[in-house]
Protein backbone atom coordinates (compact mmCIF):
# COMPACT_ATOMS: atom_id res chain seq x y z
CA UNK A 1 0.00 0.00 0.00
CA UNK A 2 0.90 3.48 -0.46
CA UNK A 3 2.46 5.29 2.49
CA UNK A 4 0.52 7.88 4.27
CA UNK A 5 1.75 11.50 5.08
CA UNK A 6 -1.19 13.47 5.25
CA UNK A 7 -2.33 15.39 8.42
CA UNK A 8 -6.08 15.43 9.73
CA UNK A 9 -5.97 18.82 8.34
CA UNK A 10 -5.68 18.15 4.83
CA UNK A 11 -7.63 15.69 5.62
CA UNK A 12 -10.74 17.14 6.75
CA UNK A 13 -10.56 20.11 3.79
CA UNK A 14 -10.38 17.24 1.32
CA UNK A 15 -13.39 15.47 2.57
CA UNK A 16 -15.00 18.13 3.63
CA UNK A 17 -15.45 16.93 7.44
CA UNK A 18 -15.85 19.44 10.43
CA UNK A 19 -13.69 19.52 13.35
CA UNK A 20 -15.60 19.78 16.34
CA UNK A 21 -12.99 19.04 19.14
CA UNK A 22 -9.46 18.95 19.04
CA UNK A 23 -8.37 21.73 16.39
CA UNK A 24 -5.39 22.27 18.17
CA UNK A 25 -4.28 18.30 17.38
CA UNK A 26 -4.87 18.66 13.23
CA UNK A 27 -1.46 17.90 12.67
CA UNK A 28 -1.36 14.46 13.46
CA UNK A 29 -1.13 11.97 10.75
CA UNK A 30 -3.32 9.11 10.79
CA UNK A 31 -2.66 5.43 9.95
CA UNK A 32 -5.46 3.30 8.27
CA UNK A 33 -8.81 3.40 9.67
CA UNK A 34 -10.50 1.17 11.32
CA UNK A 35 -15.41 1.28 10.87
CA UNK A 36 -16.97 -0.06 13.62
CA UNK A 37 -19.86 0.99 16.44
CA UNK A 38 -18.92 -2.00 18.68
CA UNK A 39 -16.72 -0.58 20.91
CA UNK A 40 -15.12 -3.52 21.95
CA UNK A 41 -14.12 -4.06 18.79
CA UNK A 42 -12.36 -0.85 18.19
CA UNK A 43 -11.17 -1.94 22.04
CA UNK A 44 -9.82 -5.05 20.60
CA UNK A 45 -9.29 -4.49 16.72
CA UNK A 46 -8.01 -1.08 15.90
CA UNK A 47 -4.15 0.20 16.30
CA UNK A 48 -2.98 3.38 17.52
CA UNK A 49 -2.75 6.45 15.25
CA UNK A 50 -5.87 5.01 13.71
CA UNK A 51 -9.06 6.58 12.28
CA UNK A 52 -12.20 5.00 13.68
CA UNK A 53 -15.44 5.50 12.01
CA UNK A 54 -18.46 5.73 13.64
CA UNK A 55 -21.77 6.35 14.25
CA UNK A 56 -21.94 6.23 18.12
CA UNK A 57 -21.69 9.59 19.43
CA UNK A 58 -22.07 9.39 23.37
CA UNK A 59 -19.60 10.26 25.85
CA UNK A 60 -17.90 6.56 25.55
CA UNK A 61 -16.15 7.11 22.47
CA UNK A 62 -13.98 9.67 23.96
CA UNK A 63 -12.40 6.51 26.12
CA UNK A 64 -11.90 4.34 23.78
CA UNK A 65 -9.91 6.62 21.71
CA UNK A 66 -8.33 7.74 24.26
CA UNK A 67 -7.10 4.60 25.48
CA UNK A 68 -6.39 3.27 21.99
CA UNK A 69 -4.13 6.43 21.18
CA UNK A 70 -6.04 7.16 17.96
CA UNK A 71 -5.95 9.47 16.06
CA UNK A 72 -9.44 10.82 15.65
CA UNK A 73 -13.10 10.01 15.62
CA UNK A 74 -14.85 10.47 12.53
CA UNK A 75 -19.07 10.86 13.82
CA UNK A 76 -20.67 9.78 10.65
CA UNK A 77 -24.48 11.24 9.20
CA UNK A 78 -24.04 14.50 10.72
CA UNK A 79 -24.78 13.30 13.78
CA UNK A 80 -24.69 15.84 17.01
CA UNK A 81 -22.43 15.22 19.39
CA UNK A 82 -23.29 16.85 23.11
CA UNK A 83 -21.64 19.59 24.70
CA UNK A 84 -20.17 16.80 27.03
CA UNK A 85 -18.94 14.83 25.01
CA UNK A 86 -16.75 17.53 23.34
CA UNK A 87 -15.62 18.77 26.40
CA UNK A 88 -14.50 15.09 27.58
CA UNK A 89 -12.63 14.92 23.85
CA UNK A 90 -10.83 18.53 24.75
CA UNK A 91 -9.91 17.24 28.25
CA UNK A 92 -8.48 13.66 27.17
CA UNK A 93 -7.08 15.38 23.71
CA UNK A 94 -9.19 13.16 21.64
CA UNK A 95 -9.71 15.03 18.13
CA UNK A 96 -13.52 14.71 17.06
CA UNK A 97 -14.38 15.65 12.96
CA UNK A 98 -17.84 14.93 11.66
CA UNK A 99 -18.75 13.72 8.86
CA UNK A 100 -22.24 15.05 6.65
CA UNK A 101 -21.82 11.28 4.87
CA UNK A 102 -22.82 7.67 5.79
CA UNK A 103 -20.27 5.07 7.34
CA UNK A 104 -19.75 3.70 3.59
CA UNK A 105 -19.22 6.49 1.73
CA UNK A 106 -16.85 8.32 4.47
CA UNK A 107 -14.80 4.62 4.59
CA UNK A 108 -14.86 5.03 0.95
CA UNK A 109 -13.34 8.47 0.26
CA UNK A 110 -11.41 8.17 3.16
CA UNK A 111 -9.69 4.79 1.17
CA UNK A 112 -9.25 6.40 -1.86
CA UNK A 113 -7.87 9.41 -0.46
CA UNK A 114 -5.16 7.82 2.08
CA UNK A 115 -4.32 5.29 -0.55
CA UNK A 116 -4.30 7.40 -3.64
CA UNK A 117 -6.17 6.14 -5.43
CA UNK A 118 -7.72 8.34 -8.26
CA UNK A 119 -11.92 7.98 -8.29
CA UNK A 120 -12.14 11.27 -10.66
CA UNK B 1 1.86 0.59 44.51
CA UNK B 2 -1.72 0.39 45.30
CA UNK B 3 -4.67 2.41 44.40
CA UNK B 4 -8.39 1.83 44.33
CA UNK B 5 -11.41 3.00 42.72
CA UNK B 6 -15.40 3.00 43.18
CA UNK B 7 -17.11 1.45 40.09
CA UNK B 8 -21.09 2.48 40.24
CA UNK B 9 -23.12 0.49 37.96
CA UNK B 10 -25.32 1.60 35.34
CA UNK B 11 -23.02 4.81 35.15
CA UNK B 12 -22.08 5.23 31.75
CA UNK B 13 -21.79 8.64 31.70
CA UNK B 14 -18.05 8.47 34.37
CA UNK B 15 -17.09 5.04 32.51
CA UNK B 16 -13.83 4.38 31.50
CA UNK B 17 -12.77 6.99 34.35
CA UNK B 18 -10.40 4.55 36.41
CA UNK B 19 -8.82 2.64 33.56
CA UNK B 20 -8.05 6.01 31.75
CA UNK B 21 -6.33 7.20 35.00
CA UNK B 22 -4.67 4.49 35.63
CA UNK B 23 -3.26 4.48 32.16
CA UNK B 24 -1.83 7.76 32.74
CA UNK B 25 -0.63 6.74 36.04
CA UNK B 26 1.44 3.70 34.40
CA UNK B 27 2.73 5.68 31.47
CA UNK B 28 5.02 7.33 34.22
CA UNK B 29 6.83 4.67 34.48
CA UNK B 30 9.45 2.45 32.44
CA UNK B 31 6.77 0.08 30.77
CA UNK B 32 6.60 -0.66 27.17
CA UNK B 33 3.75 0.99 25.15
CA UNK B 34 2.45 -2.64 23.96
CA UNK B 35 2.16 -3.68 27.87
CA UNK B 36 -0.15 0.01 28.60
CA UNK B 37 -1.70 -0.67 25.93
CA UNK B 38 -2.72 -4.07 27.05
CA UNK B 39 -3.25 -3.22 30.74
CA UNK B 40 -5.34 -0.36 29.21
CA UNK B 41 -7.68 -2.82 26.99
CA UNK B 42 -7.96 -4.89 29.15
CA UNK B 43 -9.00 -2.89 32.43
CA UNK B 44 -11.31 -0.68 30.40
CA UNK B 45 -13.26 -4.12 29.56
CA UNK B 46 -13.29 -5.07 33.08
CA UNK B 47 -14.42 -1.55 34.29
CA UNK B 48 -17.52 -1.48 31.60
CA UNK B 49 -18.64 -4.99 32.40
CA UNK B 50 -19.07 -3.48 36.12
CA UNK B 51 -21.18 -0.77 34.68
CA UNK B 52 -22.70 -2.53 32.38
CA UNK B 53 -23.68 -5.41 34.65
CA UNK B 54 -23.61 -5.23 37.94
CA UNK B 55 -24.55 -2.82 40.88
CA UNK B 56 -21.14 -1.65 41.64
CA UNK B 57 -17.92 -2.78 42.22
CA UNK B 58 -14.49 -1.34 43.20
CA UNK B 59 -11.37 -2.10 41.43
CA UNK B 60 -7.92 -2.51 42.97
CA UNK B 61 -4.59 -2.14 41.24
CA UNK B 62 -1.54 -3.20 42.52
CA UNK B 63 1.60 -1.89 40.87
CA UNK B 64 4.82 -3.84 41.18
CA UNK B 65 8.35 -3.36 39.46
CA UNK B 66 7.61 -6.90 37.99
CA UNK B 67 3.99 -6.82 37.13
CA UNK B 68 0.28 -5.12 37.52
CA UNK B 69 -2.37 -7.40 39.23
CA UNK B 70 -5.83 -5.64 39.04
CA UNK B 71 -8.81 -7.30 41.25
CA UNK B 72 -12.69 -6.12 40.16
CA UNK B 73 -15.01 -6.87 42.76
CA UNK B 74 -18.40 -6.35 42.46
CA UNK B 75 -22.20 -6.59 43.42
CA UNK B 76 -24.56 -7.72 40.94
CA UNK B 77 -25.84 -10.74 39.22
CA UNK B 78 -23.11 -12.60 38.92
CA UNK B 79 -22.25 -14.45 36.09
CA UNK B 80 -24.45 -17.89 35.46
CA UNK B 81 -22.06 -19.90 33.10
CA UNK B 82 -18.35 -18.78 33.19
CA UNK B 83 -17.18 -20.92 30.45
CA UNK B 84 -20.40 -19.65 27.98
CA UNK B 85 -19.74 -16.16 29.31
CA UNK B 86 -16.42 -16.68 28.06
CA UNK B 87 -17.43 -17.78 24.53
CA UNK B 88 -16.48 -14.69 22.00
CA UNK B 89 -20.03 -13.08 21.08
CA UNK B 90 -22.02 -14.52 23.70
CA UNK B 91 -23.56 -11.51 26.22
CA UNK B 92 -26.30 -10.48 28.40
CA UNK B 93 -26.45 -6.91 28.11
CA UNK B 94 -29.77 -5.22 27.68
CA UNK B 95 -30.72 -3.55 24.29
CA UNK B 96 -30.09 -0.17 25.87
CA UNK B 97 -26.54 -0.92 26.81
CA UNK B 98 -26.53 -2.78 23.22
CA UNK B 99 -27.38 0.46 21.22
CA UNK B 100 -24.35 2.30 22.63
CA UNK B 101 -22.00 -0.06 20.97
CA UNK B 102 -21.62 -2.07 23.87
CA UNK B 103 -22.77 -6.33 24.82
CA UNK B 104 -20.57 -7.23 21.59
CA UNK B 105 -19.57 -10.13 23.49
CA UNK B 106 -16.30 -9.27 23.10
CA UNK B 107 -15.24 -8.07 26.43
CA UNK B 108 -14.02 -11.04 28.08
CA UNK B 109 -12.07 -12.30 25.53
CA UNK B 110 -10.29 -9.13 25.04
CA UNK B 111 -9.16 -9.59 28.37
CA UNK B 112 -7.95 -12.59 27.99
CA UNK B 113 -6.34 -11.50 25.10
CA UNK B 114 -4.52 -8.76 26.73
CA UNK B 115 -3.35 -10.17 29.89
CA UNK B 116 -1.05 -13.03 31.29
CA UNK B 117 -2.94 -14.49 33.82
CA UNK B 118 -6.60 -13.72 34.15
CA UNK B 119 -8.79 -15.40 37.23
CA UNK B 120 -12.76 -14.97 37.03
CA UNK B 121 -14.91 -16.59 39.66
CA UNK B 122 -18.57 -15.93 40.64
CA UNK B 123 -22.19 -16.72 42.89
CA UNK B 124 -24.60 -16.00 40.91
CA UNK B 125 -26.90 -13.35 42.90
CA UNK B 126 -23.79 -12.30 44.39
CA UNK B 127 -21.04 -10.77 42.38
CA UNK B 128 -17.66 -11.25 40.56
CA UNK B 129 -14.31 -11.28 41.01
CA UNK B 130 -11.98 -10.80 38.54
CA UNK B 131 -8.21 -10.94 38.83
CA UNK B 132 -6.04 -9.62 35.86
CA UNK B 133 -2.33 -9.75 36.10
CA UNK B 134 0.34 -8.38 33.32
CA UNK B 135 3.82 -9.27 33.73
CA UNK B 136 6.01 -6.99 32.74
Amino acid sequence: MVKMEKNLKQLVSELGLKCTAGEELLNRVPKGAYVSDLLSDVMGKAQENMLWITSQAHRNIIAVASLKELSAIIVVNGRDVEDDVLESAKTEGVVLLSSEMSSFETAGKLYCYLYEINTR
Amino acid sequence: MKMQYFIQGGDFSAGGRASTEVKSIIKQFNISPDKIRRIAIALYEAEMNVVAHAFKGKMDVDLRPEYIRVVFLDEGPGIEDIDKAMEEGFSTASDEVRQMGFGAGMGLPNIKKNCDEMLLSSIPGKGTRLEIKVIF
